[in-house]
């Protein structure tokens, strides 16, 4: 080992102080927000029946955490999303390979790509609910439809942006494309693939909770449709808070996924 | 000696929706068996077009190429191909980017892995044969590269400026590095490049195109006095000095 330097101990110092005052802010706000919120709920400075608080929101999570019924709607919606999510990621990598194997296939329907993604999704849900009828396999399509065609577009040109002289070598290797695509274009594409499914998982969950409010009759989605009809605001704001929760966790999740594949790699 | 290829009158074009650019005309040429030949021209003359035809990535619009005198594409004998960057895959580790040709080939046995992992050692990479590509120095990934050609035991390598991404000094020591080795593998090869020391350096003959549309300029063969220099002995011999003038003087005569 070297030895350290004074400055290096205090450039390390200073990175460090650095990261506890942003990580002790970050708590700070939060607290502070929960509190403010608290406050004026009890006070009456805000009405807490459009409002809720948080000591509500926690008394509301604890009674259905007594009759179960939140692990049944938590357990749905999560249940939804990652399936629609899974066959969100399978589906668009097997649609971008298809169209990067076939020039002329991607040239025809690129244009339909393009719409089918800017159009609004929503949009599309009444329709499924019609077709499909109000079941979870609508609400899972209704999860799926939000995210796939964005993602089959991103991997599509992700996996046309690689080094053409990578192919070459492949080809003066006597290989033929499909070597290409899976020696250069999938591994080298693993880390785009990640980030794709990054942006996926939070919009399967948008769609998921779209697909339940209007098809639902559990899960998040339906709780927070029927607590804004019945005015139990508690219900709605919890479930946006567990709603939150979820998306971090999801999120955390394929970012630690990310990591791992970083660290065998290296 | 056998003579190994042989370009007859190819020609070729580039086309765009724009215009057609004739690239190359009437190039002919042979290759024996043992021999090392360098291309020089000028730059964009559409070297590296020539090294793509006769590796079967591009066909010739007209002219023919032929193997042993062979017309028949399948008798196509085994081209080993060498880019100007190494292009190692980031993701594999050295070793399996040195087998990859043979992963591709269907050549992967118990007899090819052991020579793949001998030829590392020979050519001191085997401490790094489990190492990423990323932490090899220049000179080092350019031996690999040349490594996972060479597995292939090709009949004829094609080197398309394989040191022209590397500072001066590394490309002074790699090429003379991969030099030795193709001689003392008693390969054939065609080196392209532009830098003409470097063509002195390696090669046994050396073939002088035109700018675009190219066309064989001249052929210099190069003999010094003391046989089986390396490539920088090479640079430092008497006769050095005169090939590289006689060379430089019939590119610019081009002009």
């Amino acid at each position: 080992m070297t030895e350290v330097s004074k400055y290096q101990i205090s450039y390390l110092k200073k990175i460090k102080h650095h990261k506890q005052f942003v990580r002790f802010t970050r708590i700070l706000l939060l607290i502070g927000f929960l509190l403010i919120w608290e406050i004026t709920a009890d006070t009456g400075i805000i009405d807490s029946f459009i409002f809720s608080s948080p000591s509500r929101i926690v008394l509301c999570f604890i009674g259905m955490v007594k009759d179960k019924s939140i692990f049944l709607h938590t357990g749905v919606t999560l249940y939804e999303t990652i399936l629609s999510f899974i066959f969100v990621t399978f589906f668009s990598i097997l649609a971008a390979i298809i169209l990067w194997l076939n020039q002329s296939l991607s040239e025809i329907l690129e244009p339909y790509l393009v719409v089918l993604n800017s159009l609004p999704k929503s949009a599309l849900a009444p329709l499924l609910i019609v077709w499909f009828g109000a079941t979870r396999t609508t609400i899972i399509i209704a999860g799926m439809s939000v995210a796939i065609f964005g993602s089959v577009l991103t991997l599509y040109t992700c996996f046309q942006n690689v080094d053409s002289q990578k192919l070459t070598l492949i080809y003066t290797l006597r290989g033929n494309k499909w070597h290409a695509l899976t020696k250069i274009v999938l591994p080298g594409n693993i880390p785009s693939i990640i980030s794709t499914m990054k942006v996926n998982i939070g919009l399967c969950l948008v769609g998921v909770v779209i697909g339940e409010f209007i098809g639902g009759r559990e899960g998040l989605g339906y709780l927070i449709i029927y607590g804004s009809q019945v005015f139990k605001l508690d219900w709605l704001l919890m479930s946006i808070c567990i709603l939150c929760i979820i998306a971090m966790g999801l999120y955390g999740l394929i970012g630690s996924v990310e990591k791992w594949y970083l660290k065998t790699i290296k | 000696m056998k003579q190994i290829l042989e370009l007859k009158n190819i020609d070729f074009s580039y086309h765009t929706a724009d215009a057609e650019t004739l690239a190359l005309t009437k190039i002919s040429f042979s290759i024996k068996e043992g021999e090392f030949i360098a291309i020089v021209g000028p730059s964009g003359c559409g070297k590296s077009t020539l090294l793509h035809i006769i590796a079967g990535l591009l066909s010739p619009e007209n002219g023919s190429i032929t193997f042993y005198g062979n017309l028949n594409p399948d008798h196509k004998i085994n081209i080993g191909y060498m880019l100007q960057k190494d292009e190692l895959l980031e993701w594999r580790s050295i070793y399996s980017n040195v087998i990859l040709g043979l992963e591709i080939q269907h050549k992967l046995n118990t007899y090819t892995k052991a020579n793949a992992l001998q030829m590392l050692e020979t050519y001191g990479l085997k401490q790094f044969a489990n190492s990423r590509p990323s932490e090899l120095s220049g000179g080092m990934r350019q031996r690999a590269a040349l490594i996972r050609t060479l597995v292939l035991d090709p009949d004829i390598l094609l080197l398309d400026e394989p040191f022209s991404a590397l500072d001066y000094q590394t490309r002074l020591n790699v090429s003379d590095d991969i030099g030795r080795i193709i001689r003392g593998e008693k390969k054939t090869a065609i080196l392209v490049t532009h830098d003409l020391s470097e063509a002195v350096s390696l090669a046994d003959r050396i073939i002088i195109l035109t700018k675009r549309p190219a066309t064989v300029h001249q052929t210099v063969d190069i003999r010094f006095e003391t046989p089986d220099l390396s490539p920088l002995e090479r640079r430092n011999a008497p006769e050095f000095k005169t090939y590289f003038n006689l060379i430089w003087k019939e590119l610019n005569h081009n002009d």
